[in-house]
């Protein structure tokens, strides 16, 4: 079955406590050379059938109202992926 | 360091700018001074301001930073405080937070404040930050942070908005504060429709430290550095910087502002210790946290608390977000971050103990005795201005108020429906309404019992929390408020909530000796709004110097309104008390079979204001009479009883009468009791309905174990205060059985109490 994928991220301006963590742990483990870290978050939204425009705008919605916090985070993708099988 | 990009990016009004050029408009009026406000500034100048000193003033001349409404009228807490009140005050209002001695050379530091229109926007970080910011104002007193409390207010429990809220805002209190590993002994949950577009957040926090640890907010020592330390600045909090954007060529911002501020409790735990590493080694002479209005407030508030000059340059400030305007960075309330002054010794020890806990940290400029504060971009001069008039001179507004002419028809309708008849479902209805029903479900997501010192928490009337593990010293806190009582009468309202509080705080066993308070009033350019702040404002500092407990400080929180439509004046107030040793602490609820039961107090027909007349959707007449020297004599039996031994429960009646506090002592531990009220109704002269409901003050019940009965009753003799035996702890009988009206099984109680908030929420 087709899936869509959302992305969501911290917006830009927003402290991200999450990546500065990560930010931090990279060096320590050896990982060096990344400047920042910041982390998002995926979702993957199963289709029943078709993905026609209509379930795409309703994926939308739910990824502007539901999946992301509009006061501190941005959906950075509404896309539609091939099932890797 | 990004000094050399980011400062070739702005087109930088220098001070010389502003003085070449002063027909420049400037954006005072989206920045949210006032006419007369701004021309004051052009007058201490005797220039237009720069972009960056704009940016000062409007932050610090805001309401909320200058209390320039509220400033004549808190004067009387200062004003009415006696030499008596003040023996055991190391440092009254006025710095971060006031200290209180408690003994044996340990001293305690609490505080409220609101978080009240962030936690609307952004329910989790806004409630998050909220615990953040009163934490910070602990440490900067040089305290150990110990408990929080967290007094909130919703609008109708059945409103749409109304899980976004509550998820949101208990999620982020829990989020952060157990985050922190801080105990959340208390507070209160209030639902009420005219909190809906007003949400009320306030955050308690308490700290402990040594005599000798007090640190204070100054900088002094001419020479000493000023270091900026913690997280980096970022857009967070930024209202109205975004019009200062002229002073900008970059059009290539992040996305609109104001930006969320977001909290990080792992960075706030490490600034803790790191912190408390520097006090214990005496390396900061001052210190301040930052909070509203970020470095404006930090800079301008030690420079005038100190030698009166410092020299910054802001290049030196550690950003998240390169692309900040001076303005911006200055009025940034990015979390995390502290301000300090340190002697030019100790500036490698102080270096030391930040690359020890991994803090970072920028050294901005220095304390000068120059008597101005000067703020640099790059070495040109930006800011040049007395930082007593950013800090301190704000405007100080007379605002006009008048008794609302709809009062008089309130206070005029009296509640008069028809006692019900079924006094069984009655209490049944009461103890499952959504204000007075059990708060487990709110309680259970914050740590009560980390650290290991706490002795009393929700539900219990006062949180208690050891701060001395060899002696058992500790303290009792408790924080309440009556929004209806004070919409009926804010002067009464206000004296009430103080009563409780103190009534609370003595029931657990402890001597009540300092208040905070956290004034949530609506909007202060509304004459009736006003008037309603001033009643409270004096009816607290009457009770307080009547009570002989001083505020210590505290919060105002105005503009809580949507529309034309104010908040009930909602004063929280926050009592602390001290016990010699929390082992003798006193639970509300029964536990030995055979004790007896009494009620101490007299009641009367007082159902104005009360929770069974709201049930009933009711609000008007005036609320319950208080009696002081009541209250006094109260809380010093239970005080007494509770060290000698000679109560084992007690639980102070406030909202919901006997009824609910009945109902909680057998819910506590599940243990019943057998109870008579017959007696009690022929002594006062009520009916068996009003004897459970009325909300009559200066009540409590305790359990007195049979061998101390005659010393109990003597004692209540010698003070003469009111007592009536009304019942015995029933072990056997799981059921509260109020004889010859209606007997409830506590399964069936426990079900109606429980069941509320889980299925609003759950």
């Amino acid at each position: 079955m087709p899936r869509i994928v959302v992305d969501v991220m911290p917006k830009p301006e927003i402290l991200d406590p999450q990546g500065k963590a990560i930010a931090g742990a990279l060096p320590r483990l050896g990982f060096t050379g990344f400047a920042e870290v910041r982390q998002g978050k995926r979702f993957e939204l199963t289709v029943e059938g078709d993905v026609t425009e209509e379930v795409l705008d309703h994926a939308r919605n739910a990824a502007a109202t539901l999946l992301s916090n509009p006061v501190i985070e941005d959906v950075t993708r509404v896309a539609v992926i091939e099932d890797a099988q | 360091m990004t000094t050399e990009t980011t400062s070739k990016k702005f087109n930088i009004d220098t001070v010389e700018h502003a003085e070449q050029t002063p027909e420049q408009p400037l954006p005072w009026a989206e920045l949210g001074l006032k006419e007369n406000e701004y021309d004051r500034v052009v007058e201490i100048l005797g220039r237009r301001p720069t972009a960056a000193e704009l940016a000062m003033y409007s932050v610090m001349w805001s309401e909320h930073c200058s209390y320039k409404s509220s400033k004549v009228h808190l004067r009387q807490f200062g004003d009415k405080v006696t030499e008596e009140m003040k023996e055991h005050l190391l440092v009254g209002i006025g710095e971060n937070a006031g200290v209180v001695d408690i003994g044996d050379g340990w001293a305690v530091t609490f505080k409220v404040e609101s978080h009240n229109h962030p936690s609307f926007v952004e329910p989790y970080q806004g409630a998050a930050t909220g615990v953040g910011g009163i934490v910070r104002d602990i440490i900067s007193m040089g305290a150990r942070p110990v408990a929080v409390m967290d007094p909130l207010r919703f609008g109708a429990i059945d409103h749409p908005d109304t899980p976004r809220l509550v998820h949101g805002i208990v999620s982020g209190i829990g989020g952060y504060g157990n985050s922190l590993g801080l105990p959340n002994i208390g507070g209160e949950v209030v639902f009420d429709s005219v909190y809906q577009g007003n949400p009320l957040v306030n955050a308690l926090a308490v700290g402990v430290l040594r005599h000798e640890d007090i640190r204070l907010a100054n900088a002094s020592g001419v020479g000493n550095k000023v270091v900026l330390f913690g997280a980096r600045t970022g857009g967070d909090g930024i209202g109205g910087a975004s019009v200062l954007a002229s002073e900008s060529f970059d059009d290539a911002k992040p996305s609109k502002r104001p930006a969320v501020q977001v909290g990080d409790p792992f960075a706030e735990k490490v600034l803790i210790e790191c912190c408390l590493e520097l006090f214990k080694n005496s390396i900061v002479e001052g210190i301040q946290d930052l909070g509203a209005a970020g470095i404006s407030c930090a800079t301008s508030e030690l420079a005038s608390n100190g030698d009166g000059g410092m020299h910054v340059e802001l290049t030196n400030v550690l950003l998240r977000d390169p692309s900040l305007t001076p303005g911006e960075i200055l009025m940034s309330e990015s979390q995390e971050r502290m301000m300090a002054v340190v002697t030019p010794e100790n500036v490698a020890a102080f270096e030391a103990i930040m690359d020890k806990w991994n803090v970072e940290y920028s050294w901005l400029g220095e304390v000068t005795d120059t008597g101005r504060l000067i703020i640099e971009w790059d070495g040109e001069k930006i800011v040049d201005v007395d930082p007593r008039t950013v800090a301190h001179d704000g405007p100080v507004y007379e605002r006009p108020y008048s008794r609302p002419v709809w009062l008089d028809g309130v206070q005029a309708d009296s509640f008069s429906a028809e006692a019900p008849t079924d006094l069984r479902a009655a209490v049944l209805e009461l103890m499952a309404s959504p204000n007075m029903c059990s708060k487990d479900w709110i309680t259970n997501q914050y740590d009560r019992y980390v650290q290991g010192n706490t002795a009393l928490a929700m539900p219990d009337d006062a949180g208690v929390v050891r701060v001395d593990e060899e002696t058992g010293l500790g303290i009792a806190l408790s924080t309440d408020a009556n929004g209806r009582y004070s919409y009926l009468n804010p002067y009464d309202g206000a004296r009430l909530a103080l009563a409780e509080a103190y009534r609370n705080v003595a029931t657990s066993g402890a001597k009540p000796m300092a208040v905070t308070d956290c004034l949530n009033f609506g909007s202060p350019e509304d004459p009736e709004v006003m008037w309603q702040f001033a009643e409270s404002v004096r009816g607290l500092a009457d009770a307080c110097q009547e009570l002989g407990v001083p505020v210590t400080g505290g919060n105002v929180s105005l503009y809580n309104q949507t529309g034309g439509v104010a908040i009930h004046p909602t004063p929280v107030v926050g009592v602390l008390g001290v016990f010699d040793d929390v082992a003798r602490r006193t639970p509300s609820g029964w536990r030995e079979d055979g004790q007896a039961i009494y009620l101490l107090g007299t009641t009367r027909n007082e159902l104005d204001g009360s929770e069974w007349a709201n049930l009933r959707g009711h609000l008007g007449g005036q609320p319950p009479a208080l009696d002081l020297d009541a209250e006094k004599t109260l809380a010093a039996i239970l005080v007494n009883s509770s060290r000698d031994g000679m109560i084992d429960a007690a639980h102070d009646l406030s909202e919901g009468g006997l009824a609910a506090a009945l109902s909680e002592a057998a819910l506590r531990f599940g243990v019943g009791a057998r109870i008579g009220i017959d007696e009690l109704c022929e002594r006062d002269g009520i009916d068996p309905f009003t004897a459970l409901f009325s909300e009559s003050q200066a009540r409590a019940i305790v359990s007195v174990p049979r061998s101390e009965e005659v010393r109990f009753n003597d004692m209540c003799t010698a003070r003469n205060f009111p007592r009536i035996r009304i019942g015995v702890v029933d072990a056997e009988n799981d059921a509260l059985d109020v004889q010859g009206h209606f007997t409830l099984p506590l399964a069936e109680l426990k079900e109606a109490h429980e069941a509320t908030l889980p299925k609003h929420f759950g």
